[in-house]
């Protein structure tokens, strides 16, 4: 079957595009054809960048053509399995409120909840990791439940520390690196999403699995201690 | 070593970049003007990809600790304690030299490349500076100390026999999507057809330019997918944004265009309120022109010449002791 339409960016990238909405089967579709291309370890490709609809692919023209590219593509998606490999599972610890935390009873009260309520809500989904973009490590969480759908600030803020838990729109997040940010937050993790002296440097993937659940101050307080003397504290749950 | 006196704006390490992490978030940062560094690291003896310095419109003033060669790229005005010197060539420098280099009238993106390159240490396989995440450290400051990799101090200073290719010309060439669909046929022919101006809004991650909006048929929003440097995306402006070196990974504006490999070295070095106009170009037109161009290329950066030094004819460090 036609899965996707092969997108010319420039001389040295193609995206193959599956569609043009937010939806787990097409974000898995994505992610196994990132996995076979990997797999196949195409002389010439230089990146492989699955999004949310779409697969970015980097290549080298003088040692690939674009054409032959999309062609070893095709072939390489008529033959992909109908379910991809099952990504890992996180349980990501979060300090709710606090400094980073800042949106977290105005939202709330907001949407009609008490606060533990509302951490409860957050705790009880397993989020999708769609992908890793815009910044280092930065992860994009959908199945936010409706009622958490938030639209971003008019104005962002202009720096939100690393760790920090948000809500933008339809989706969730964790901040891998500090910086300006027009989501909402609810809390702060101790975990390092993105330490480039750590290996890997990057601790999330696209097509694995979040969880979160609550920690208080303290526990926050001497996990953070750890994470910055090099501890991941994190190891992942199920098959890689 | 060499020390930073007065750093110039944006004044950064960059080697050739920093690859197959975008999957990850990361971009390659690198130079902005990838043949213009190239070609100073190789008047030194260096690797094309080794690390050397960039900055923007006026490098600043440096001090060498030990005697080293030192080559600028493209047309760089550089002074050694005082006295203009050719920027077509590298120099030596002499420890406790002084080397003042720009300001650059008509380009924006200006390299320093010194003998045995800058060695700071890599971070995930580089020394590239990504500015915007603090990846490989940030701008230099005044008194920074810069440890440099080995060198043969006894090498020549070398000149290139050729310019470097590609430099001339008002016409950026650009592969017509992957989301000009999302435009009518009349905005993309606009796109193609109207004269851009660069504006002042610039720098390593993006350039601005000022121009007729381009209206996008279903607004601005598009399901974040991936981009990379070259990537026209128009906001909600109408005003296109050109990604550069240290382009975020993904993106949510739609994309018209992608710069061709090519012709994005030119596109940075354009001065802010410089005029151009795209050219479209298909994607099998653009990865041959990308081929003829890395040829340039590389006939400008093998064959150099070897430069007599006529300050110093003979020198211990050059002839080398009896």
């Amino acid at each position: 079957m036609a899965q996707f339409r092969a997108l010319p960016c420039g001389d040295q990238a193609i995206s193959f595009e599956f569609a043009d909405r937010i939806d787990a089967g097409v974000n898995r579709r994505v992610i196994a054809l990132a996995r076979a291309l990997k797999d196949a370890d195409l002389p010439g490709v230089t990146d492989c960048v699955p999004t949310y609809r779409a697969l970015l692919v980097r290549y080298d023209p003088l040692i690939l053509r674009g054409a032959d590219l999309e062609r070893r593509v095709e072939g390489l998606a008529t033959a992909l399995p109908e379910d991809s490999a099952p990504g890992r599972i996180w349980n990501v610890p979060v300090h709710y409120g606090g400094e980073a935390g800042m949106d977290l009873h105005d939202l709330a009260a907001e949407k009609g909840l008490t606060v533990p309520e509302l951490i409860a809500l957050h705790g009880s989904v397993a989020f999708r990791v769609f992908m890793i973009g815009f910044a280092p490590g930065f992860a994009y969480l959908g199945g936010l439940p409706d009622i958490l759908h938030t639209p971003r600030l008019k104005v962002p803020r202009q720096r939100i520390p690393a760790g920090a838990v948000g809500i933008g729109g339809q989706q969730a997040s964790i901040s891998s690196v500090a910086g300006p940010s027009g989501w909402r937050f609810l809390g702060a993790t101790p975990v390092r999403l993105f330490d480039p002296g750590q290996d890997p440097a990057i601790l999330i993937a696209a097509g694995d699995t979040v969880r979160f659940h609550a920690i208080d101050a303290d526990t926050f307080a001497a996990m953070a201690a750890r994470a910055a003397a090099g501890d991941p504290l994190l190891a992942a749950e199920g098959a890689a | 070593m060499i020390e930073v006196v007065t750093p110039g704006p944006m004044l950064t390490v960059q080697d050739a970049g920093r690859f197959g992490l975008r999957h990850a978030g990361i971009s390659s940062a690198g130079p902005m003007d990838r043949p213009a560094h190239a070609l100073a690291n190789v008047l030194v003896g260096n690797a094309p990809t080794a690390a050397a310095l960039e900055f923007a419109g006026f490098g600043g003033t440096f001090r060498a600790h030990v005697a080293c060669r030192i080559a600028v790229g493209g047309t760089v005005p550089l002074r050694i304690d005082g006295a203009d010197m050719d920027p077509a060539r590298a120099h030596r420098l002499e420890a406790g030299s002084t080397l003042t280099l720009g300001p650059m009238p008509d380009a924006v993106w200006g390299y320093l490349a010194v003998s045995g390159g800058i060695d700071v240490p890599p971070v995930l396989g580089s020394r590239s500076t990504h500015l915007r995440t603090g990846v490989g450290g940030g701008t230099l400051r005044a008194g920074q100390h810069l440890p440099l990799g080995p060198f043969d101090p006894r090498a020549p200073c070398l000149a290139p026999f050729r310019p470097l290719p590609d430099r001339a010309g008002r016409v950026i060439r650009a592969v017509p999507g992957p989301q000009s669909d999302l435009f009518a046929p009349d905005v993309v022919a606009r796109f193609f057809a109207q004269t851009f101006t660069v504006a002042p809004a610039r720098d390593r991650m993006a350039m601005t330019l000022a121009g007729d909006p381009l209206p996008a048929r279903h607004g601005h929003d598009i399901v974040s997918d991936g981009t990379v440097a070259g990537s026209v995306q128009i906001p909600g402006s109408g005003q296109p944004l050109v990604l550069m070196a240290e382009s975020q990974t993904t993106g949510g504006y739609p994309k018209m265009a992608t710069v061709i490999g090519a012709d994005l070295p030119r596109l940075a070095q354009l001065p802010t309120g410089a005029t151009f106009r795209f050219a479209p170009v298909t994607r099998d037109a653009a990865e041959d022109i990308w081929a003829a161009h890395c040829r340039a290329l590389a006939r400008t950066l093998h064959p150099l010449r070897v430069c007599i030094a006529r300050r110093r004819p003979v020198s211990a460090n050059v002839q080398g002791s009896p």
